[in-house]
This record gives C-alpha cells, structure tokens and sequence, in this order.
C-alpha cells in the first residue's frame, strides 16, 4: 500500500480538527444568511447526473463527496476519513467517518458510495471521469474499494466538489430513472445544507444540517441562492447589498466598479479548478485551415494583449496552452504567438495563398457563443479587422442562440469558432475530449470539433491518464501541450476573467481550487 | 343574435384558434435549428454521442416531426401538457406557478396607463395649445419610442441605485420573514417600479389618443349645447366628453392586451419578474418545446378571455351595442 494517501489525510485531518484552518485569526460566529445571486438556473439540484455550475453551487452543498481539495490542489477528508491508493494504482480504498448520515437520519454506507458511483458512471456527461472503473467492492459498511482497469490519475480529483456527490441508495435505488428522478428537486444528501425549497428559475433556499458529521459545522444558518435574468441587475444587487456573494462574475467592467466598492472584497481565486479558457477554433478539415501554417499565422496577427487589455479591461489572465494557469499540469508554452503581422503574412505567402482581388488571399467565416459579447463577439470582430491585414476576408456569423450555434459547431459546420471550454479539474476530464482523435464526434459539442488528430499527442495524452507519478504525468502533459500548441488546432486566447465579489463581513470566503462549488461550511458572518 | 349563439361562436373561434396557435408554433420551434439536448449538453458542459441519443429518445425527439405533434396535440387536448424538457416538472406547474404574478404585472400596468393616460388626456385636451398639452405630447412620444428595456434599466439606475427607495429586482424578498400581510405589501412595493416601466409606454398611447378624441368631441354639438344649457364645466367633461372619447380607449386597451404581455417579457427580464415571459424566453433558448407551447397556450387564453371581456365593458359603456344597435 502506498501511505502518502494515509499520511496526507493524516495531517489534513489534525489539520482541520483544529478550528477549521490556520489561515484566518477571526472567531468564527455561528448564524446569519448568506444570499448568492446568479443568472445560472438550475434544471434540478442532483449533481450526480447533471454538471455545470448551476447545479453544482447547491448539489455541493446538499451532497457531501469521498474527498475535497483545499486551494493547493491537494486532496482531504471529507466523508472519507482516509483513503489509500494501492501499489499497482488499480484500486483505491475508502474509510469511511462512522458518524456520517444522510438528512433523512439514515446511516451513509458503502453501499451507498458503490451506488452513487455506478449512478455517476452510467449518468454524468463526463464519462472519462469513472470509465475506467471495473467495480467497488464493500467488504464492510464503512470500506469501499473502487477497481480500475488501470491506474487512473484523475480519481481522486473525481471524488471532490459535485462530481460525485454520495446520493442514498434507499431514495434513488427504487428503480426510478436518476436523470428524472423526483427527488431530484427535493433532494435528500449529507452535506452540511438541507434542501428547503426550490423555485425553479427563481431561489434555492438551504438550511443548516443540524447533524453535519462535521462537529460545529456548519457555521450559516442558511443559504439562499437567488436567480436573476440580467446581469446589469445582478451587479447592481451586489453593489447594494441586496445579495451578499456574487461568484462566477464575469463582465469586466462590472468587476471594475465593484473592485471600487469598500464594502465588497472582489478577487479571481477559486476557479482554478474550473479553468475556463476562451480560444478560437479552427476546423482542420477546411481548405485553409487543414495547413498548419495558415492556423499558426492567424494566431501570430492576433494580438493577445490587445484583446486581453483593451477589450477586457486587464481584467483577464492570457491562456497560452490547453491546459489553464493555475493548474499544476500548467506548462509555460515555449510559443505564445505574440502578435506578428509581418511572420503572419509571410507564412501565408509561404503557405501559397498570395493576395488577390482587393489584395485579399481567402474568405473565412467565424462563429461565436451567442449571450457573451465581451468574451466573443467582440474578440470575433477584432479578429475581422485583425485578420484583414494579412489578407484574410473574415465573415462574422452571428447565431441567434446557443442552441444554434451548438448545431453549427458541433456539427462541424463552421471554418472558425469563439468558444469556451472548461478544463474541469484534471485533464483527462476536460482537456483530452478536445484533442484525442477518436474523440472526433460529429453533432457533439465540446467534443473535438476542431477533427484535430496527432498519433503521437493521443500516446502522450493516454500515456499521462494512466500515470500515478505526478512528476511524470506533469511532463508527459508539456510535450503534449508543446506539440498542440505548435500544431495549433486552436489559438489560445484568455482565462475568463471569473471573480467572486463579497461582503467584506464574510468570512472564510471559498476560494479553494473549486470556490463556490464546494461546500460553504466553514463560510461565517463577521 | 341571442347571447348564447354568439357566446357559442365565440368559443368555437377561440377553439380553433388556440389549435391553430399550437400547431404552428410547433411547426415553427422546430424549425429553429438545434436541440434540448444540444442544450443541455451546453449547460452539462459537453456530453457524448449516447447521451445526447438517449435525451432525444426521453424526450420523443427521435421520431418524425408530424408523429411528435400528433403525440402532444392528443395529449394537450385531454389537459396534459406535458414535462419540461428543461426542468425536471410538469408544464402545468411550471405555467401556473408564473401566470400569477405576469397576471399581476400586466394587469397593474394597464389599469396605470389606462387611468392616468386618460387623465393626462383629458388634462391635455382643455387647452390644446397650453403648456400642459405640449408637455403630455412631448412625454408621451418620449415614453412610446424608448425601448422599454432601456426605461426600465434607467428607472432602476435612479430609483434603486443612485435613490435607493426601491428595490432592484424579483418579485419579493425571500430573506425576509412576517406574515401573509407582510408579504403582499412586500409584494407592491416590489411592483411599483417594473408596473411603471410597463406602464409608461402605454401611457402614452392612452394620453394620445384621449386627447385626439376628446378634441374631436369637445367640438361637437352637443357640447356646445350642453355649455350653452350651462352645465358644469367639469360636468361637461367628465359627464359629457369623457363618456363617449373613452370607446376607442377601452378598445385599444383589449386589443393591445396581447402586446403589453409580449412588452411584460423584457421588463420581467430587467426587474427578474418570475412571470411567464421570462419562462417563455428562457424556454425558447432551451428549446424546451412543451414548455413554450404551455405558455402560448395559456396566453392565447388570456387574450381570448381579454377581448371578450372587452366585449362586455364596451356594452356597459355605449348603451347602444347593449339594445343591439
């Protein structure tokens, strides 16, 4: 067995008996109301088959998890009292805390972490999360040992914020479809907020879970997470103190007047896990674009910084590789295509598209995400202009709706896109689906849309998902990442400029590597 | 015509155009390109192949468009309009839940623009030259031409940010306790800025065409001999002119019933009204077909309903319709 796993959680556990975490000097006060506003509506609140952010801010707070991350990506207890990785990395045993129990006062169980995983498997879009999970084996109530076909990096990782939330196997094992289940919109978990009520599309109401295995916690009496059509509103709200958090902010010029208000606290920390990057799309398959010089000099005439300082306010940090700063899997691209209009031309000329009529050398369209114009109709019509200086006649195609402009991307019916995808904790969640060829899926979107395909980036790429050695699996990722980015099936842009504004009274605010979609229950009211 | 005839021709209409709504809109969401599960694999952050094959078969998506509208008008007829495809709840939940306070919203707006449009009308009309008249002219063109989303945001801006006296947005405050009582004044202080953006474009409307009519009448014969007789100037107005300048409002009013339900869409947005145009644009967004059906349905009722209650003020207000003149 390897005891690093023993050991961490050991200390991790010392660590959290005593008051919490050393980092903030404050008492903490039990009581108060925290109100979160959003523009995100929940479909329902069962994390264990629907992601995204929406549901994730509540499902962490209603289901507890095996594990949680603290804001250096390393791993603690949390329903798991300790866990243990075995020596040929194909399985992991859970210890569970003997005190654990669901809302309704039954006992959580092995059985349940073997349901809520198979649950998991079978339901949640990301499918390379648990895929390479044979079984779990419940020798007693309180051990669970999941089998890998292979070792498999990524689990522990999988274990934290909503990704698998331990729902009871006596509400949802009655045969009901889980993707439908009633109890999805009144749902009963463990975590240290019981559901109240859910308006859909208007509040989520949380109260504190009086027996949260967790002795003294949670402080909050309750959670309110308000819904809000316009983000104008939403800013507004914050600024006033109708509402005392904010996460997921984006619009730069809101986080700029609200960094000016005294009462409020306005930082980016607690999206590292999320890692959001903007970028532009190329679809290799295009006449064009199938040659590597023509892609790597659209990203040469586009200035990053321009687009970063100009259009976002400096709000934002650049993106220069698949994987977002902040992560430990973060490589320092060798090639950051800082703006060079006279390479671009050059390597276009090179390429055998010289100028023609209007001294224009080709037409190319490019799409954007429809809702977010800062990040992508107005980068989209900086590249128009940008591009026409080498030579490249650009054509904006708006969609009316995300929906619309899902069809055309994912199936694969656009020369280039603005989009936005997220990296979602470890890469072999949310990075590899971009690049892997067999990943090349028409009419799925956020798949590899770009029909990028390189032999050697798949070994590198399946070769790190099977890696336990962190420092291995760290520069098996910078090749891969060195040879994406020279390939250049996508020209990186920025990090969205996510931030949470709030209160200056609230303490111990979640700024962990998955902020707000963490459970809020050491978050006090000074 | 007796009563009953026309009260059964009326519903027959009403039948076939509320088939007639749900059938084209059927045709016509469908046509717009993209899925709910193209939807919801965005909100999920990406899925796979099987999944979104699996949304599809859930939802009846992988089966011809005629059959699909052939499944959901056999249902919606028997009262059942189906699930959401967007929420995990029935659509007759979701419907009910938001009718209320767009109900209120609209309702509250077109009783505002509809009394103080007329009002300011009549002011306006006393001397049509005066300052008073220019000013309701000038206002009123103001009110009708900005885009109501725009008033909207600016009557926040002044009186919920710069002048905090109301509140920003929703429909109530969730964080605070007390009793029914509480709530229902918690309630209209809420409503008073979304009910006057709504409100004003209307206003303007009424204060026009009051003024137009009851210049028109003001002329006629009968107000001269009504003076003449000496009758009350005020007398003369209110008893007089108003009395037959107001027909052409009240029929302005039940027509433009449906367009103040369509204008309730983006103050809902601006103010997080939880009213049933919010539902219906979020639902177009997600493609959620049952649940924009839903709501076309029941706002196709509510104009029905509308006119037909229009009908029976205009009886009580010209006595002529009522002898079946």
């Amino acid at each position: 067995m390897r005891k690093t796993g023993f050991i961490a959680a050991a200390m991790a556990m010392l660590l959290t008996a005593s008051a919490a975490s050393f980092t903030q000097a404050d008492e903490q006060k039990n009581g108060g109301t925290l109100v979160l506003g959003t523009t995100q509506k929940a479909r329902h609140l069962n994390p264990a088959v629907q992601s995204g952010i929406a549901t994730a801010v509540p499902g962490t707070q209603i289901f507890a998890t095996p594990l949680r991350f603290n804001d250096k990506w390393e791993p603690q207890p949390y329903l798991a009292e300790s866990w243990s990785v075995s020596d040929d990395g194909k399985s992991i045993t859970l210890k569970l805390r003997a005190n654990a129990k669901f809302h309704d006062g039954k006992p959580i169980t092995s059985e349940d972490v073997a349901f809520s995983l198979q649950t998991v498997k079978d339901n949640h879009p990301f499918k390379s999360m648990f895929s390479p999970v044979t079984g779990v084996d419940t020798p007693d109530p309180l051990t669970a040992v999941i089998n890998f076909e292979k070792p498999h990096p990524a689990a522990l990782l999988a274990m934290s914020s909503a990704l698998l939330p331990i729902i009871p196997k006596h509400v949802y094992g009655d045969g009901q479809d889980p993707k439908s289940h009633p109890a999805n919109n009144a749902p009963v978990g463990s975590g240290p907020f019981k559901f109240v009520e859910f308006k859909p599309g208007e509040y989520i109401i949380l109260e504190k879970n009086p027996d949260y295995f967790i002795e003294g916690r949670p402080y909050l009496d309750k959670i309110i997470i308000k819904n809000y059509k316009d983000l104008t509103s939403l800013a507004l709200a914050i600024d006033t103190g109708e509402i005392n958090m904010y996460p997921f902010l984006a619009p730069t010029k809101d986080i700029a007047r609200l960094k000016k208000n005294d009462g409020l606290v306005v930082t980016d920390r607690g999206y590292e896990a999320v890692g959001p990057i903007n970028w532009l799309a190329f679809n290799t398959n295009n006449h064009y674009l199938k040659d590597k010089r023509v892609r790597q000099a659209i990203a040469y005439a586009m200035d990053r910084d321009f687009i970063i300082n100009a259009l976002l306010g400096g709000q934002s940090k650049a993106a220069t590789g698949p994987v977002v700063p902040g992560s430990p899997f973060y490589a320092d691209a060798a090639e950051k295509y800082d703006v060079d209009l006279d390479k671009a031309n050059a390597m276009l000329d090179e390429a055998g598209f010289p100028r023609g009529d209007g001294d224009m050398r080709f037409q190319l369209t490019v799409d954007y995400i429809p809702g977010s114009a800062e990040l992508q109709k107005n980068v989209a019509e900086y590249l128009k202009s940008q591009l026409k200086k080498v030579g490249i006649d650009v054509e904006l195609r708006a969609s009316p709706d995300f929906p619309t402009w899902a069809k055309r991307v994912g199936g694969h019916d656009f020369d280039m896109s603005m989009d936005i995808v997220f990296n979602w904790g470890d890469p072999v969640i949310g990075v590899h689906r971009t690049y892997l060829c067999d990943n090349i899926k028409k009419g799925v979107i956020w798949s590899n849309t770009q029909s990028y395909c390189n032999e050697e980036v798949d070994n590198l790429l399946n070769e790190a998902g099977s890696e336990l050695d962190q420092a291995k699996r760290i520069a098996l990722y910078k090749k891969a990442q060195e040879i994406i980015v020279d390939d250049a099936p996508i020209a990186f842009i920025n990090v969205l400029p996510y931030h949470t504004a709030y209160s200056k009274d609230i303490g111990n605010p979640p700024l962990t590597i998955w902020g707000a979609m963490s459970p809020l229950d050491e978050v006090y009211i000074k | 015509m007796t009563m009953t005839l026309m009260v059964a021709r009326r519903l027959l209409h009403a039948f076939l155009l509320i088939l007639a709504v749900l059938v084209l809109n059927f045709l016509l969401i469908h046509i717009a390109p993209g899925d709910p599960a193209d939807v919801i694999a965005g909100e999920m952050g990406g899925a796979t192949e099987e999944m979104l094959a699996d949304i599809r078969k859930t939802y009846g998506l992988d089966k011809p468009v005629y059959v699909q509208l052939g499944v959901y008008l056999t249902r919606a007829l028997q009262g059942d309009l189906g699930q959401s495809f967007f929420y995990n709840a029935p659509v007759l939940d979701l419907v009910a839940g938001r009718a209320g306070p767009t109900i209120l919203l609209v309702a509250t707006a077109l009783l505002f623009a509809v009394f103080v449009g007329t009002m300011l009308g009549v002011l306006a009309s006393h001397k049509p030259k005066g300052i008073v008249s220019g000013l309701v002219t000038v206002v009123s063109v103001i009110g009708y031409s900005a885009p109501i989303f725009w008033t909207g945001m600016m009557l926040v801006i002044l009186f919920a940010w710069v002048y905090p006296i109301f509140p920003i947005a929703n429909m109530y405050d969730i964080t605070r306790g007390g009793g029914f009582f509480d709530r229902v004044v918690d309630i209209l202080y809420h409503l008073v800025l979304p009910a006057l953006t709504l409100g004003i474009v209307y206003l303007a409307q009424y204060a026009r065409l009051t003024r137009a009519s009851m210049l028109e009448i003001l002329g006629s014969d009968y107000i001269r001999t009504a003076r003449a007789k000496g009758v009350a100037e005020v007398k003369v107005y209110g008893h007089h002119a108003l009395r037959n300048a107001i027909l052409p409002v009240v029929t302005i009013a039940g027509l433009q019933f449906g367009s103040i339900i369509s204008g309730a869409v983006l103050v809902e947005t601006v103010f997080s009204w939880p009213g049933l145009g919010t539902l219906a644009f979020e639902s177009i967004l997600a493609r959620d077909y049952p649940t924009i059906l839903g709501i076309l349905f029941f706002s196709s009722l509510l104009v029905i309903a509308a006119n037909l209650i229009t009908d029976l003020v205009y009886r009580l207000v010209d006595p002529r319709i009522r002898t079946g003149g």
